[in-house]
């Protein structure tokens, strides 16, 4: 039972990316042509709604419903490994249009395709592991 | 109000829902990530046993599967109860930069040309989806994170990192988009 508000949350999350339009590959398309202001919309208003809860969390120090404080661990410092793993994500996400969380998101809505490009995420991200060591960092 | 619901929906609405989203993860002791599922299925597969990056409690992440199972069952309503699957109403200048490439204008909220089954079956089509895949997989766990973990949280906590690895995913995007798609169709 622990984990149904999870199920919620991410049921929530499938609807919003499909009623966004964010989950079609033609509006991350538009994206990238610096064509329409859709996407800069969606993910510009996430971001800023979430800098101020991130700070207002900070500033009073809310704790979670367990009753531990929220705490955000910076990232490690590196420039390489953002920029170049970064850049490989990118062409990835331009070409098939989704990332990982709308992958899956278009599988539930029948695009069987996707289920393609998300087994295959898993094989990338299994030659990560195999390749990690030799990888700039 | 049906009406409200089946159209799209608007970006604010929509980017203030995924706030919310992270938000509520945050409240229940947990991140926005999408991309450390990848990881942990991985994990959950048992190829920790030939590689130590998988080799890790991966049962501390059932919830975020969990969150990854309701993405899909959202998708799912979404298709039966919540959507017209109206064209996607993008830009007439995509349109004809997309035209120029050979895909038609939208239909429905995907290009039969990459997602259909045709597509699907044919080599080039799978190839696309296979590459595709790999990069975003690869790319994800490289730079620690993908447009969930970097472009919304990390950058809601104006983490320097996260503002790198999304300039590397408009990087990577342009050139594909501007340089390589051309060749490709």
């Amino acid at each position: 039972m622990k984990f149904i508000k999870f199920l919620l949350l991410g049921i929530v999350f499938g609807i919003v990316m499909t009623k966004s339009e964010a989950v079609s590959w033609f509006r991350i398309q538009e994206m990238f042509r610096f064509q329409a202001f859709h996407m800069y919309g969606i993910i510009g208003t996430a971001v800023t709604l979430g800098v101020t809860g991130v700070a207002l969390i900070k500033k009073f120090k809310i704790r979670d419903y367990h009753g531990n404080p929220i705490v955000f661990s910076p990232k490690d410092r590196s420039v390489s490994r953002y920029l170049l793993g970064g850049s490989i994500f990118g062409l990835g996400w331009a070409l098939s249009g989704a990332c990982p969380g709308p992958m899956v998101v278009n599988v539930g809505y029948g695009y069987w395709a996707m289920a393609i490009v998300f087994f295959f995420a898993l094989v990338g991200t299994y030659l990560y592991g195999v390749l990690k060591s030799k990888l700039p960092h | 109000m049906i009406e409200l619901i089946t159209q799209p929906w608007s970006w604010w609405f929509s980017g203030a829902m995924i706030a919310a989203i992270m938000f509520f993860l945050l409240f229940f002791g947990q991140s926005f990530g999408f991309s450390s599922n990848l990881r942990t299925i991985c994990a959950a597969a048992g190829l920790g046993k030939t590689n130590k990056f998988f080799d890790f409690n991966w049962k501390s992440q059932i919830w975020n599967l969990v969150f990854l199972v309701g993405a899909i069952l959202g998708g799912f309503l979404t298709k039966q109860f919540l959507s017209t699957d109206a064209p996607v109403q993008i830009a007439q200048s995509t349109i004809e930069d997309l035209s120029k490439l050979g895909f038609a204008a939208p239909e429905s909220l995907q290009p039969a040309e990459l997602f259909g089954l045709e597509a699907m079956f044919s080599l080039k089509g799978f190839m696309i989806l296979a590459f595709g895949g790999l990069m975003v997989g690869f790319g994800s766990r490289y730079a620690g994170g993908c447009t969930s973990g970097h472009a919304i949280s990390g950058l809601s906590d104006l983490q320097i990192p996260s503002l790198i690895a999304v300039m590397g995913f408009f990087a990577g995007g342009l050139i594909m988009t501007f340089l390589i798609m051309p060749l490709i169709f």
